[in-house]
């Protein structure tokens, strides 16, 4: 029988071309994800062991607060430049570099800040010479001039000097906290820190300059020693930690922290190949339907070797296991082919990721034994799978029917079965999703929940899609008639001819679309209420706030108010506030100035009733309390435990601009951290020009690269940017899903025209123009995609309905919100696929030989 | 002839043969493989008669009705429907050619399985876009008579019936010539006699010319005439033939090529 096999799988290779193709597609995106992770984990640990080459010995020390009253006074550590020169004394030790390590993030040529949003990439550490009487640093190779050696100067990396602007001579503008600073660029150097080469930046400055900006006199954050030739590391690394105190200190090896590192790394590119491979197997489910469908006809068409074979004594097992090894085969092939596919695209992924600025190390494509073995089982695996239930079919073949006649329509089966599964399944899937519905937070289990009833309404449906295909391609089918006069009529007989085939198809389109829709949904729904959030209740024209999350100096706010143009600047602190065992923030400023940039409405008491020891709630914390206007209770302000009475003599309705509680900046600001501020609000006199009163307050502030002035416009941007980048990369991922689906349209296509030639002969014979087969198969195809995406569209829009109150709590303006234009497009996307899936088969029809069709068997 | 009477026949140019076929030849391959199917044949098919093209297998006389038919292309010769020169239409031309001019009837059937037995009848016309004529409709259906199970799908029909579906949609358009290949060849003897019923009465009654091939005997005497073709050529013709004379022409030709 395995001859058999092979011989049809040969016999069959165009009609199996779509399935070949499918399976490969799906194979090539799992083992291009497996590779590329692979690959990156390779080169990220590549990049980390080269990093540390040089270190036998890391000495890491925990950074305090100077003094314990104040936290914002700066910190210091215990590793001292004594113990330093005694680590460097230690026998073995061929060189020691004292670190101290901040952040600084730099403004470009041009002024404007880089990378400013992700300031904890923004490096800053002292360049020190590998020996005492030296100049160069080894760690960081020097591209150009020299290395900072006085305070006025310093050294970039040589990225980040390219992309900002800067020359050697050049005057560089940056800020460790909150003030702009200016040095001398002496030099630039390379490095291959992974946090740098993502994005970030490398600013070097000497060490007493670095102790100054980030730590204290004569205190370092960590020394890396490298060890003489032939030294121990273990012998070595005990003796450094011999001679240092145990408090606050911790020594670890090089190889130790190499593997650490590497362990780091591997967990954080982990993420990215589970979101992948969780969207591959989304394309391989896919391709399931259009596998299944090649073998339920290809089985139909051969009904007749089938029952000949059975016959003449071939067992019901045999016929199974024949189909099953054709499938076999079949997936090998395409699995092997997917593979050498997916070895392409992991190739391309990197640079293509790279070019959304993921900043992944180059390296070789590293092909693991197991991933070969994964891609390969998957393929025949599933390939098998899907072919499992149409094998089947062909037991059932009786040997009679190798004698009967050759035109016997095909039993209608009754579906009664598969209706009633199919209820069974999406009925309590569409009851689960309106519980859901009604629900009002994100918790785990409403998670589940909702997951639970999500997958059994698709699975539902998709169960039922041959039921749901009559009335929703009759009318269809009605609209392609009134337009199309015959052919639209005969398309819409063929595609409800039979339905199994018209629904699986179609099935495989609807996935992709309830995925899109339903991410298309929710996410516009998010980004509306994102946007409306990020500026609610907010009257005020900008907001000045920190990067680096260090706050504002409260002398700052007095800077910009005496800007001229500017009608107010209020200084805003919070702190942290436990009222009656509720954990929240409370807001701090001038309750008149705040009355001037927030509209705050109250139901209860006002603003201008705050004062010393008074404070207001929003009806959202007075509910979750219980406290209402007049009550005092004993509050908690700030990080200490430091309990006092406050007096609500207020309630209104919470904004996102003043969230929680509402109290004097007297109170609150001594509790906020390092007691600053952490914003202004500013509010712009009548008729101000925008564009110059944002130029002078940023000079107000010092230019620093750190303080940001944002308009209502760029807070609303930032809140809800992030989601297009996410819908976008979704869409992407989900592509090669609807790629897949439309090879399943072509697939069918092709194999119902195969079908029906004589069909298509006698039309062509008593008078259908090959222009009028051309548009029967292609209306055919129109008609069987917008089944798919109107099922897909409509699902998905269900269950961004029915998930939205999930976002409930977390996000209280949380609507449903229907991206119109987006759906509209998805369902030209479908009339689009529906044109583009015939474009081949119709052209086939068209070209049949009129007489070799019409004689065909 | 009341029938007749009643409905307009079809022709619509009253001169001339309804098809006609002159010095017609048609060579399949080249070199070793190359076949000649028609050995410049002509012939003419007077207009309100049912013609029977007998012969052998392999005589050709399917290649010459598909030929006469627009089906099939013609390798030499003129072939005509009317006074309309076949050989240099386009495909659209032929395929409107056949739609507006030609009616078909196949050995097995061919109808189209998901349309009913009326709309398999009116298929001509809804290609063409055209209403049909109800009066005509109905004359045709009833000469099939087929009036009780036209909302029948051909699942649900007998071959015979299946068959009176064809016919009636070969005529519905009142094409000049109906062109019936083997029309019998998939019956029992009963239901193929009541095809050849309804083709020789819509030539009597309705005036309509059927150019039928088949290699059965019975079949042919119920024609007005009968050409027969041998080896890609006319070798003879009968008129107003008993099935002996038909049947002892055959053994002839059997005779013939076993001794030529």
């Amino acid at each position: 029988m395995l001859r058999t096999a092979l011989r049809n799988v040969f016999a069959h290779t165009a009609r199996l071309l779509m399935t070949v193709l499918a399976v490969m597609l799906g194979v090539a995106f799992v083992s291009g994800t497996l590779v590329f992770g692979d690959s990156v984990g390779q080169a990220l640990r590549g990049a980390s062991a080269e990093n540390l080459r040089d270190v036998a010995v890391s000495v890491q020390a925990e950074p305090r607060p100077v003094s314990d009253e104040a936290a914002d006074e700066g910190r210091t550590t215990a590793l001292t430049g004594k113990l330093v020169d005694e680590i460097r004394s230690v026998p073995g030790v061929r060189a020691v570099h004292p670190g101290v390590k901040g952040t600084a993030t730099l403004a470009a040529e041009d002024g404007r800040p880089l990378n400013a949003d992700n300031s904890w990439q923004n490096l800053a550490t002292n360049y020190t010479p590998d020996s005492p009487h030296g100049e160069r640093d080894s760690r960081f190779p020097l591209v150009s001039g020299r290395g900072p050696s006085a305070a006025g100067e310093m050294a970039l990396d040589r990225r980040t000097a390219e992309e900002a602007g800067y020359h050697i001579g050049d005057t560089v503008r940056f800020a460790t906290d909150g003030p702009a600073l200016t040095k001398k660029l002496v030099g630039t150097v390379e490095t291959d820190d992974p946090r740098v080469t993502a994005g970030g930046t490398l600013a070097l400055f000497d060490t007493a300059t670095a102790q100054r900006l980030f730590l204290a006199p004569d205190r370092f954050d960590e020394v890396t020693v490298a060890s003489a030739p032939g030294t121990d590391e273990e012998r070595l690394t005990h003796r450094v930690r011999a001679l240092l105190p145990d408090d606050g200190i911790t020594v670890t090896s090089g190889t130790r922290l190499a593997d650490e590192q590497a362990e780091q790394i591997v967990k954080s590119t982990a993420w990215l190949t589970r979101l992948l491979l969780v969207f591959a197997g989304i394309a391989l489910f896919v391709g399931v339907f259009l596998i299944a469908n090649t073998f339920t006809m290809l089985i139909a068409q051969r009904s007749r070797e089938t029952a000949l074979l059975r016959a003449v004594g071939a067992a019901r097992r045999q016929v199974v296991r024949a189909v099953l090894a054709e499938a076999g085969i079949l997936g090998l092939i395409a699995s092997a082919a997917g593979f050498a596919l997916g070895l392409g695209i992991a190739a391309v992924l990197r640079p293509l990721l790279d070019v959304g600025g993921a900043g992944l190390p180059d390296g070789p494509l590293v092909i693991s034994p197991s991933t070969v073995a994964w891609s390969l089982a998957v393929g025949v695996g599933v390939t098998v799978l899907a072919a499992w239930l149409p094998s089947r079919k062909a037991a059932k073949i009786a040997p009679v029917e190798a004698l009967g006649s050759v035109d016997q329509a095909p039993p209608r089966r009754g579906m009664v079965l598969r209706n009633s599964v199919g209820g069974l399944l999406a009925v309590p899937g569409v009851l689960i999703m309106l519980y859901v519905s009604t629900l009002d937070d994100g918790a785990e289990t409403n998670l589940m929940i909702a997951m639970c009833g999500a997958v059994l309404t698709m699975t539902g449906l998709i169960v039922l899609a041959p039921l749901l295909s009559r009335p929703l391609i009759t009318l269809a089918g009605a609209l392609t008639t009134r337009l199309f006069g015959v052919s639209g009529k005969l398309a819409r007989e063929n595609a409800l001819r039979n339905p199994r085939r018209t629904a699986a198809t179609a099935s495989a389109l609807m996935i992709g679309l309830t995925l899109i829709t339903g991410m298309t949904v929710a996410g516009n729904s998010v980004r509306t209420a994102l946007e409306r959030e990020a500026v609610s209740g907010l009257t005020a024209d900008y907001q000045v706030s920190n990067a680096g999350y260090d706050g504002i100096e409260p002398a700052l706010g007095r800077k910009v108010a005496e800007v001229p143009g500017v009608a107010d600047a209020t200084p805003v602190a919070t702190a942290p506030l436990t009222a009656r065992g509720a954990d929240t923030t409370v807001t701090g400023a001038d309750p008149r100035q705040l009355g001037h940039v927030t509209a705050l409405h109250f139901s209860a008491g006002s603003l201008d009733a705050l004062g010393p020891g008074k404070i207001a709630l929003s009806d959202e914390l007075a509910r979750r309390t219980g406290l209402s206007t007049g009550d005092t209770f004993r509050g908690t302000l700030g990080f200490d435990d430091d309990r006092r009475e406050l007096t609500v003599v207020g309630v209104y309705r919470q904004t996102h601009a003043v969230e929680d509680a509402v109290a004097t900046t007297a109170d609150v600001l001594p509790h906020a951290e390092g007691g600053k501020f952490d914003s202004l609000l500013v509010k712009a006199a009548p008729g101000t020009d925008p564009s110059t009163l944002e130029r002078d307050i940023r000079t107000a502030l010092g230019n620093s690269p750190l303080l940001r002035v944002q308009n209502k416009e760029q807070l609303t941007k930032a809140e809800s940017g992030e989601i297009d980048t996410m819908l976008n990369m979704m869409y992407g991922l989900l592509g090669m899903a609807v790629v897949i689906a439309v090879l399943g349209v072509v697939n069918t296509l092709a194999m119902s025209v195969f079908e029906r030639t004589r069909e298509v002969g006698l039309l062509r014979a008593i008078g259908l123009d090959d222009k009028g087969v051309r548009r029967m198969v292609r209306l055919e195809s129109v008609v069987i995609s917008l089944f798919g995406a109107v099922l897909g569209i409509g699902t998905g829009t269900f269950l961004a309905w029915a998930c939205g109150s999930l976002a409930g709590a977390s996000l209280s303006t949380y609507e449903t919100v229907l991206p119109w234009g987006r759906l509209g497009l998805f369902l030209l996307l479908g009339l689009a696929i529906g044109v583009l899936a015939a474009i081949w088969p119709a052209r086939r029809a068209a070209r049949l030989n009129v007489l070799r069709a019409v004689n065909s068997q | 002839m009341p029938m007749q009477a009643a409905v307009s026949a079809p022709g619509r140019s009253p001169a001339g043969p309804a098809a006609r076929a002159e010095g017609l030849s048609k060579i399949y391959g080249a070199g070793e493989t190359r076949v000649v199917a028609l050995d410049s044949v002509s012939v003419e098919f007077a207009r309100g008669r049912f013609t029977a093209i007998m012969g052998p297998s392999g005589s050709g006389k399917s290649t010459l009705m598909h030929c006469m038919a627009g089906l099939d292309t013609v390798s030499a010769g003129s072939a005509r429907i009317g006074e309309r020169e076949l050989s240099g239409l386009t495909d659209r031309q032929l395929t409107r050619l056949r739609r507006d001019s030609v009616g078909f009837v196949f050995q097995s059937f061919h109808l189209l399985p998901t349309l009913t037995a009326l709309e398999n009848i009116t298929l001509p016309l809804a290609l063409a876009g055209r209403r049909p004529d109800e009066r005509w409709l109905e004359t045709v259906v009833a000469t099939v008579g087929l009036s009780a199970r036209l909302r029948h799908r051909p699942a649900q029909l007998s071959g015979g019936q299946q068959q009176r579906v064809a016919v009636a949609r070969a005529l519905v358009s009142r094409p000049e010539i109906v062109f019936a290949d083997e029309p019998t060849g998939n019956l029992d003897s009963r239901s193929g006699s009541e095809i050849l019923g309804f083709l020789r009465e819509s030539v009597r009654e309705l005036g309509h010319t059927v150019v039928m091939v088949t290699h059965d005997p019975v079949a042919a005497a119920r024609a007005d005439r009968v050409v027969f073709l041998a080896d890609g050529r006319i070798t003879d013709e009968l008129h107003a033939p008993a099935p002996e004379d038909v049947l002892e022409r055959m053994r002839r030709f059997d005779a013939g090529a076993r001794t030529g």
